[in-house]
C-alpha cells in the first residue's frame, strides 16, 4: 500500500515549481510532488487525487492564490495548505490566516530559511487531525477517562471543544458527576462524550463534590456507546435521554424555536422541526448563504463564516459546516450577541 | 546563492476590505456612503442589493427581519432596515481583537 502523501504546488512559474520540487523531495517522509501552473490545473488535480497539502503562490493570472483558497477551504476542508509569498505585510498575513491557511511563508531566500521551510511542511503532513483530544493525541475521551478510573485517580477532567465546556468528576476511579453548560449528571457526560475532538486538562480531584452519577464507569461508556451508535444511525431514541447529535440535538437547545438543515434543493434534502413552511425557509437559506458566500469570495474576505438576522418575531442564524447549510430560529428575547455565541455552538454540536 | 534570485517576484496587488457605511433606498440606489472612493462603486451597490434580496426574500419566507449581520472571516457586515432601504456598515476585522 502506497502510503506517501502527496503534495500540490502551485505557481505559475514553471523554474520555481521545479525549484520547490527540489526541495519537497529531500523531505524525510518522501512526498510525492504534483505540480500546477494555474488555479484551474490545480483544482482538477485536487479533485482526482486525495492531497495531504497544497503549496500555493498568490499572484497568478486569471486565479489567484486567495481564491484557490477560498475555494479549497470550502472543498476540502481537510487539506493542509500552505502560502509561499513575497509580501512581508501583516494586514495580508491576517486575511491569509482568516481564509484558514496553516502556514503562511515569506519565500526562503537562505539556506538556512529553505531548512526550516522543509521542517515546517515535514511536521505539517505529520500533523494527525482527524480526531482525539489534545495532549494525548488519537485518544478518545473514552481512553481517557478508562485511564483514570483504571488507574484509581481522584480528578477532575476540564473539556473543552470550541465554545463547548464541561467538567467530569472522578473519586478513587469512580464516577461522580459531570456538569455541561446546562446538564449535570448522566446526561451531561453522555453530551460531553458526543464530542468527537477538544482538549482538555486535568484538574486535582475534588473529594466534597455531590455524586450524581451512580453507575460503574464501565456501565456508563458501555451505554454511552450504544447511545451514540444510535445517534449516528439517525435514531432520535426514545425520548428519554437528551440527543447528542444532529437536528434533534439542536431542537433540544435553550432558546431554540426551528431548526432547519439543506443539502439542496428538493424536498428530499431538506429536513425541518418547528417550521410550518420549511420550503419557504429552506431556499431563502440557500440563496442567502450561496450569496454571500460568492460575494466574500469576490471581496477575497475570508470566508462566511455565520449570519444572524434579528426579527420582531424571531431570530434567526445561518452557517453551513461542511455540506449541510443550517438555519435555526431563535426565541426574539435574545440578544444578538446571544444568538451568535449559541449559534457557534450549534455548528460545533453539528460537526461533532 | 544567485539561484535563490528565482524566489523573488513582484508582491501581488490586493484589494483593500472596505470600512465605513452607506445607505441604500428602496430601489437599491446608494442615497449616501463614507466608503473610501477608491472601493469600487459597483460593490458597493451590490452589497446593498444582496442586503436589500435577503430581507426581501426573508419576508416572503415569513421571516420578518429588521438587521442583518454576515461575519466572513477578515469582514463583518452589518445593515439596519430602513423604511424598505438599509442602512449597511462594514468593518474590517482586526487580527489582534476581532470585531463580535
Amino acid at each position: 500500500m502506497d502510503t506517501h502523501h502527496k503534495i500540490l504546488l502551485l505557481d505559475d512559474d514553471p523554474d520555481l515549481l521545479e525549484m520547490y520540487r527540489e526541495i519537497l523531495e529531500q523531505l524525510p517522509s518522501q512526498p510525492e510532488i504534483h505540480t500546477a501552473a494555474s488555479g484551474a490545473r490545480a483544482m482538477a488535480l485536487l479533485e482526482a487525487h486525495p492531497f495531504r497539502l497544497l503549496i500555493t503562490d498568490l499572484k497568478m493570472p486569471k486565479m489567484d492564490g486567495l481564491q484557490v483558497l477560498s475555494i479549497v477551504r470550502r472543498k476540502y476542508p481537510l487539506l493542509r495548505t500552505v502560502v509561499l509569498t513575497s509580501v512581508a505585510d501583516e494586514n495580508f498575513r491576517s486575511r491569509v490566516y482568516a481564509l484558514g491557511v496553516d502556514l503562511f511563508w515569506q519565500k526562503p531566500a537562505t539556506e538556512n530559511e529553505i531548512k526550516m521551510f522543509r521542517e515546517c511542511v515535514e511536521s505539517l503532513m505529520d500533523r494527525n487531525e482527524d480526531s482525539g483530544f489534545r495532549g494525548v493525541q488519537s485518544k478518545s475521551l473514552v481512553d481517557i477517562i478508562q485511564l483514570e478510573c483504571i488507574s484509581h485517580s481522584s480528578s477532575v477532567l476540564r473539556i473543552t471543544n470550541g465554545p463547548l465546556s464541561g467538567k467530569i468528576w472522578i473519586d478513587s476511579g469512580e464516577l461522580v458527576d459531570a456538569e455541561t453548560d446546562d446538564t449535570r449528571g448522566e446526561d451531561a457526560f453522555l453530551k460531553i462524550l458526543a464530542w468527537r475532538a477538544g482538549s482538555f486538562e486535568t484538574l486535582p480531584g475534588e473529594a466534597t463534590r455531590a455524586r450524581t452519577i451512580f453507575k460503574s464507569y464501565n456501565a456508563l461508556l458501555l451505554e454511552t456507546a450504544q447511545l451514540l451508535d444510535e445517534a449516528a444511525s439517525n435514531n432520535d431514541g426514545d425520548g428519554s435521554r437528551p440527543a447528542t447529535r444532529g437536528i434533534p440535538a439542536v431542537a433540544q437547545m435553550d432558546g431554540v424555536e426551528f431548526v432547519l438543515t439543506t443539502k439542496g434543493p428538493g424536498k428530499e434534502n431538506f429536513e425541518a422541526r418547528g417550521l410550518e413552511n420549511p420550503e419557504r425557509v429552506e431556499a431563502w437559506t440557500r440563496q442567502t448563504l450561496e450569496r454571500f458566500r460568492t460575494l466574500g469570495e469576490r471581496l477575497q474576505a475570508g470566508p462566511l463564516e455565520q449570519i444572524e438576522a434579528l426579527g420582531p418575531q424571531r431570530h434567526v442564524a445561518l452557517a453551513q459546516p461542511g455540506e449541510t447549510a443550517l438555519c435555526v430560529g431563535w426565541r426574539a428575547v435574545l440578544s444578538g450577541d446571544e444568538v451568535r455565541e449559541r449559534m457557534k455552538k450549534v455548528v460545533t454540536i453539528w460537526a461533532s | 546563492m544567485g539561484f535563490l534570485n528565482l524566489f523573488s517576484k513582484p508582491a501581488p496587488a490586493i484589494a483593500g476590505l472596505p470600512s465605513g457605511c452607506f445607505t441604500v433606498d428602496r430601489t437599491g440606489r446608494v442615497v449616501v456612503a463614507t466608503i473610501p472612493s477608491s472601493f469600487p462603486a459597483t460593490t458597493v451597490q451590490e452589497i446593498g442589493r444582496h442586503v436589500l434580496d435577503t430581507f426581501r426574500e426573508a419576508q416572503v419566507a415569513q421571516l420578518p427581519l429588521a438587521e442583518l449581520a454576515i461575519h466572513f472571516g477578515s469582514l463583518k457586515i452589518t445593515a439596519r432596515e430602513l423604511r424598505g432601504g438599509a442602512i449597511i456598515f462594514l468593518a474590517p476585522k482586526n487580527p489582534i481583537s476581532p470585531t463580535q
